[in-house]
């Protein structure tokens, strides 16, 4: 019996999600056809770009990596009633820390070491990054929402500065970076892929912070402090240590990001690494309800949509705009489609139902 | 810096206050009243850029840049409304709606307003007030929009409004406590709807004043997230309006500074220069914050400053 | 934040190499046939063995070619100036042209190549985004040898990277020369201003190109300089250029993707203004002098000819004015007589070779860049990594 409650729960997560995509799927046809469009060759053409194939399946993957992270970024503080958006600031300063740390060991460490302090470094760096909004709340009762945003300008700021002064790599007159960690250094991808480790980093994260939240006595006072502050209180937790605790284990999830970008993707510090991970790494979180086991999955769906936006825009000659469109009109329905949790008496648990 | 120097870097951080600043006067001025209500709409940035849009477009066909900021206006209530429609429901949360909602404003207008990168459209006039001090730079610098006086007017009048009159406070009150709310025959989502809607249609003057005023042009680039730093202000405006007209005046004259320090021949670090709207307040907000009073001002219900 | 457009420009430019091949372009320089004008730059075709080349005339598969943007096609500027050029290569039989915009120049530009080979079978790839060289389109090169990739900067190199690889680059420093003599002389004050997007190699090039064409003219007068930090920030760039006016710059020119806010604020203040990579005329009915205008159509329709006869592209194509690859907006209402008489004599001279960097040339600080009666020419591999602003400019690098 309790089997089959389960069962029933578990299917409302996936039934009530995939009518919302019909929904969305509705709207947009409809905007589609006002436009002269045919929706089943685009729809046609967005699986094929986002899973039809196994280059497509690679190339999802490659661009949900980060964004597991980032979104973490925005997960955790969330679970105890903080809602950070400035992990794009955490992102930039771990890759920064990342390729800096890496300076004074090139030529002389072995990659493996270099990339192991590159992480450290880069992680710290997101850690604190992130670490200093909490303090702030914690300290000065500044409110992390909009101390984090600032943070993210002031970072990309700081990124610039460094890499087109004080940290330019004289050889890189036309794209200011800092030194190169070289191809030797760098971290390869997964074998038989072209997916780098920065996945598999991501599914752990997720699933240690689902451990620690929903599995030990850390996160089961994390989820007081988030739903009642004052109960938190009274019960003598320390809330302002568990706030603090939670941003510096956001900051690292983004700052661990940012070094994976640098030491898979791009080799050095430079702009490229503001790219807007940490911001689309908020909706991530959102949609995934901060449920740390659900960012991957949804995170797989931005990662293809963006994916198969590129082989919808060649082929039918639409703007990029179109699924910007889209992907606006996806999120306001699976968002909205929050609402239809608990109102179909088929997914409720009979046990429950039997209940006066 | 030369005394000459120096006057002329006021001058600037003046005209930019008054140049820069409307658009994130009145999405914070939108906001402060939708927060007031107990509801956060962070998809503001998304009604400022469609606002900004949709002024340019209307403004381009019918030749009048006035019907342009109707336009925006009604685009802007349109948004706000259907995020207020939303959030009616039971288990949507408002901040995640909001920032889909931004990601729908954004492409809708990115979407629509291709053909319009390119075109001129009349633009709204200016108001010549400094002509009379005989200094030109200074006349140049109280060359106004109409716009940004009706902003400020907009700020004084919800600051009455919320202080003074039962629509004020029947919006006070069902942001700060629901149940109590309800309990005096309030209808709190209706009151909610309307003050989100009425909060989208300020956004949307907002980014009108972006295409038809300063810079005065449509495209994709022209908020770069100006909507969500106005959001963000209003929490450090702690949900007054006259505090949002004076932080939307800072930020104004700090992102003057960057430009205007260059003009005078101070160039090194002018990242830092550029980014100074964001050190300042952050330094402004942890120089005059407290452990105790986190969020003592904030309207009871919001979401955001549990 | 919204999607950050990121910053163009790839890595040190190859010297030795890219410099042979100028060498080749130079000596061809004068009054040349579109053909001979791609040939001639054509040194590297050899390396292009024939059965790597896709063939289109009378082949039966079509040859697919993928162009990537970094922006929006429509932007009025760096990405329209391309995408309205590309529209040639469309025309030629047994071609079809798939395009992808705003894309950044991270994984996703890797990957939006790799898809357009795996899945639209392209084997001619151009990525117009400076950013998109290293590592993204040299890794793509390498991983896929029968595809050939093309990218608008002369950061190409036979020795460093792989041969099914090339850049093609119209000079636009030397249009910003002309538009420096035009503003040296249209301006009254002798204080002219410059709003610039990021001080790269690349830009600084155009600003002291700018710096020598204005002092050519009009030898006391100085150039105040401002970077806003980025390609496109509208709001920065209208109110650097409220600065430069409140300064007292009575002519302003600019290197930002989309000048379109520069050129219609200045033109509000009653401001001179110089346009940049597509005409901004009709935006400054007053106080419009000239503008440096890129001609990539000039190179998009040699190559739509190369391909038409199943023949391959060069490796390097690049040129100024003299070989029809920039121009300069048809001058308006603000450029005084003398102004249109010595930017026309500028073009010319450009036309003939001769060279804007003649000695001697100091940088603000008061290095010596070009000693005295010698000079560098206008393709020389020096000017591509410049770190410094030429003597006159008021501003720093950093």
């Amino acid at each position: 019996m309790r089997g089959a409650d389960e069962l029933r729960r578990a299917a409302e997560f996936v039934v009530v999600p995939a009518l919302a995509l019909a929904i969305s799927a509705a709207i947009f046809s409809a905007i589609l056809l006002a436009m002269g469009q045919s929706p089943a060759a685009f729809f046609q053409l967005l699986w094929r770009g986002a899973f039809g194939t196994a280059f497509s399946w690679q190339n999802t993957l490659q661009r949900a990596a980060p964004l597991i992270l980032t979104a973490l970024c925005v997960a955790l503080p969330a679970r105890a009633g903080l809602m950070i958006i400035g992990g794009e600031g955490a992102f930039v300063m771990g890759g920064l820390a990342a390729a800096t740390a890496a300076l004074p060991l090139l030529g002389w460490a072995p990659a493996p070491l270099v990339l192991l302090l590159m992480a450290i470094a880069g992680t710290a760096a997101g850690a604190l990054w992130i670490g200093l909004v909490g303090v702030l709340r914690h300290r000065r009762g500044v409110n992390e929402t909009i101390a984090s945003l600032l943070l993210a300008y002031i970072a990309v700021a700081v990124l610039s500065f460094l890499v087109e002064g004080p940290l330019r790599d004289p050889a890189s007159p036309n794209k200011p970076s800092t030194h190169p960690i070289g191809a030797e250094t760098m971290l390869g991808p997964i074998p038989g892929t072209s997916v780098h480790w920065g996945l598999v980093a991501g599914l752990i994260a997720c699933l240690a912070a689902h451990v620690l939240i929903s599995r030990t006595t850390t996160g089961f006072a994390i989820r007081i402090a988030g739903g009642n502050p004052h109960a938190a209180l009274g019960q003598g937790l320390p809330v302002g240590r568990l706030l603090v605790l939670c941003c510096l284990l956001a900051g690292a999830a983004a700052g661990l990001a940012g070094f994976f970008d640098v030491a898979t993707v791009h080799g050095a510090a430079n702009v490229s690494l503001v790219a807007g991970y940490g911001f689309t790494g908020i909706l991530v979180s959102f949609l995934a309800r901060h449920n740390a086991l659900a960012i991957p999955p949804v995170a797989i769906l931005f990662g293809g949509l963006s994916a198969a936006g590129g082989l919808i825009q060649r082929r039918l000659g639409l703007p990029d705009a179109t699924v910007a469109l889209l992907e606006g009109v996806i999120f306001v329905t699976l968002l909205t489609s929050e609402t239809l949790y608990g109102r179909f008496a088929i997914f409720q648990p009979r046990g429950a139902r039997q209940r006066p | 810096m030369t005394d000459a120097g120096l006057f002329a870097v006021l001058v600037a951080m003046v005209a930019g206050a008054i140049r820069v600043s409307t658009p994130f006067l009145f999405v914070s001025l939108g906001e402060c009243l939708t927060e007031k209500s107990g509801r956060v709409n962070l998809g503001l940035e998304g009604t400022l850029v469609l606002g900004a849009m949709v002024a340019f477009a209307v403004s381009y066909h019918s030749g009048n840049p006035w019907l342009g900021v109707a336009a925006a206006a009604a685009a802007g209530f349109a948004l706000g409304a259907l995020h207020g429609a939303i959030c009616r429901l039971p288990r949507v949360n408002d901040v995640a709606i909001g920032i889909a909602m931004m990601s729908f404003g954004t492409g809708l207008a990115v979407f629509l307003g291709k053909p319009y990168i390119q075109p001129t459209a009349p633009r709204l006039p200016s108001l010549p007030l400094g002509d009379w001090l005989g200094i030109p730079s200074l006349a140049l610098a109280l060359d106004v929009s109409p716009l940004f006086l009706l902003g400020i007017a907009l700020a004084f009048l919800l600051d009455w409004a919320f202080r003074n009159t039962r629509a004020g406070l029947v919006v006070r009150v069902t942001g700060d406590d629901a149940a109590a709310a309800r309990a005096l025959g309030i209808a709190v989502d209706r009151v909610r709807l309307v003050a989100t809607a009425l909060g989208g249609a300020s956004a949307g003057i907002g980014g009108a004043f972006l295409s038809l005023f300063y810079p005065g042009s449509w495209n994709e680039g022209l908020s770069s997230g100006q909507g969500l730093m106005a959001v963000a202000l209003v929490i450090f405006a702690r949900w007054q309006p006259r505090r949002c007209l004076a932080a939307s005046l800072l930020f104004g004259a700090a992102g003057a500074l960057g430009p205007a320090l260059q003009s005078i021949g101070i160039t090194a670090g002018y990242y830092f220069f550029n980014a100074a709207p964001y050190i300042l307040t952050l330094l402004v907000m942890a120089g005059t914050g407290s452990a105790s009073r986190a969020a003592r001002h904030a309207p009871g219900e919001l979401s955001i400053t549990r | 934040m919204p999607k950050r457009k990121n910053d163009s420009q790839g890595e040190e430019p190859a010297r030795a190499a890219v410099s042979g091949q100028r060498g080749v372009t130079n000596m061809t320089a004068a009054g040349i046939s579109r053909r001979s004008l791609v040939l001639g730059a054509t040194t590297g075709a050899a390396a292009l063995a024939s059965a790597g080349w896709p063939g289109t005339a009378g082949a039966a598969d079509k040859l697919v070619v993928g162009v990537i943007y970094v922006g929006t096609r429509g932007d009025f500027g760096w990405n329209q100036s391309h995408a309205t050029a590309v529209e040639a290569l469309k025309t030629v039989p047994g071609v079809s042209v798939v395009e992808e915009e705003n894309v950044p120049e991270t994984l996703a530009v890797a990957n939006t190549m790799k898809s357009m080979i795996e899945l639209d079978g392209a084997k001619l790839i151009f990525g117009t985004s400076f950013g998109y060289f290293n590592p993204f389109m040299v890794d793509i090169a390498r991983q896929y040898p029968d595809v050939q990739l093309r990218h608008p900067t002369t950061l190409w190199s036979a020795d460093k990277h792989p041969a099914n690889l090339g850049g093609y680059f119209a000079y636009m420093d030397q249009a910003h020369y002309v538009n420096g003599v035009a503003a040296g002389l249209s301006s009254k004050t002798g204080k002219i201003g410059y709003v610039a997007a990021k001080p790269i190699s690349l830009v600084l090039r155009t600003i002291n190109s700018f710096m020598l064409g204005v002092r050519k003219g009009n030898p006391g007068a100085t150039v105040k300089l401002i970077f806003t930090g980025d390609w496109s920030l509208p709001v920065r760039e209208a109110e650097a250029a409220n600065a430069l006016a409140s300064a007292g710059c009575d002519v302003v020119a600019c290197h930002v993707d989309s000048p379109k806010v520069i050129v219609e604020t200045l033109e509000r203040r009653g401001v001179k203004s110089c346009g940049h990579n597509t005409s901004q005329a009709a935006l400054a009915p007053k106080g419009f002098i000239t503008g440096a205008e890129t001609k990539y159509e000039t190179i998009y329709k040699g190559f739509a000819e190369l391909l038409a006869r199943g023949e391959p592209l060069p490796n390097v194509a690049i040129g100024g004015y003299d070989k029809d690859m920039v121009t300069s907006t048809p001058f308006g209402a603000g450029a005084s007589e003398e102004a249109r008489r010595a930017a026309t004599e500028a073009i010319a001279a450009l036309r003939a070779g001769q060279p804007m960097f003649a000695g001697p040339i100091r940088d603000n600080k008061g290095n010596v860049i070009v000693a005295p009666g010698s000079a560098l020419g206008n393709y020389a591999p020096e000017l591509e990594t410049a770190n410094y602003l030429v003597e006159g400019i008021e501003g720093s690098v950093t």
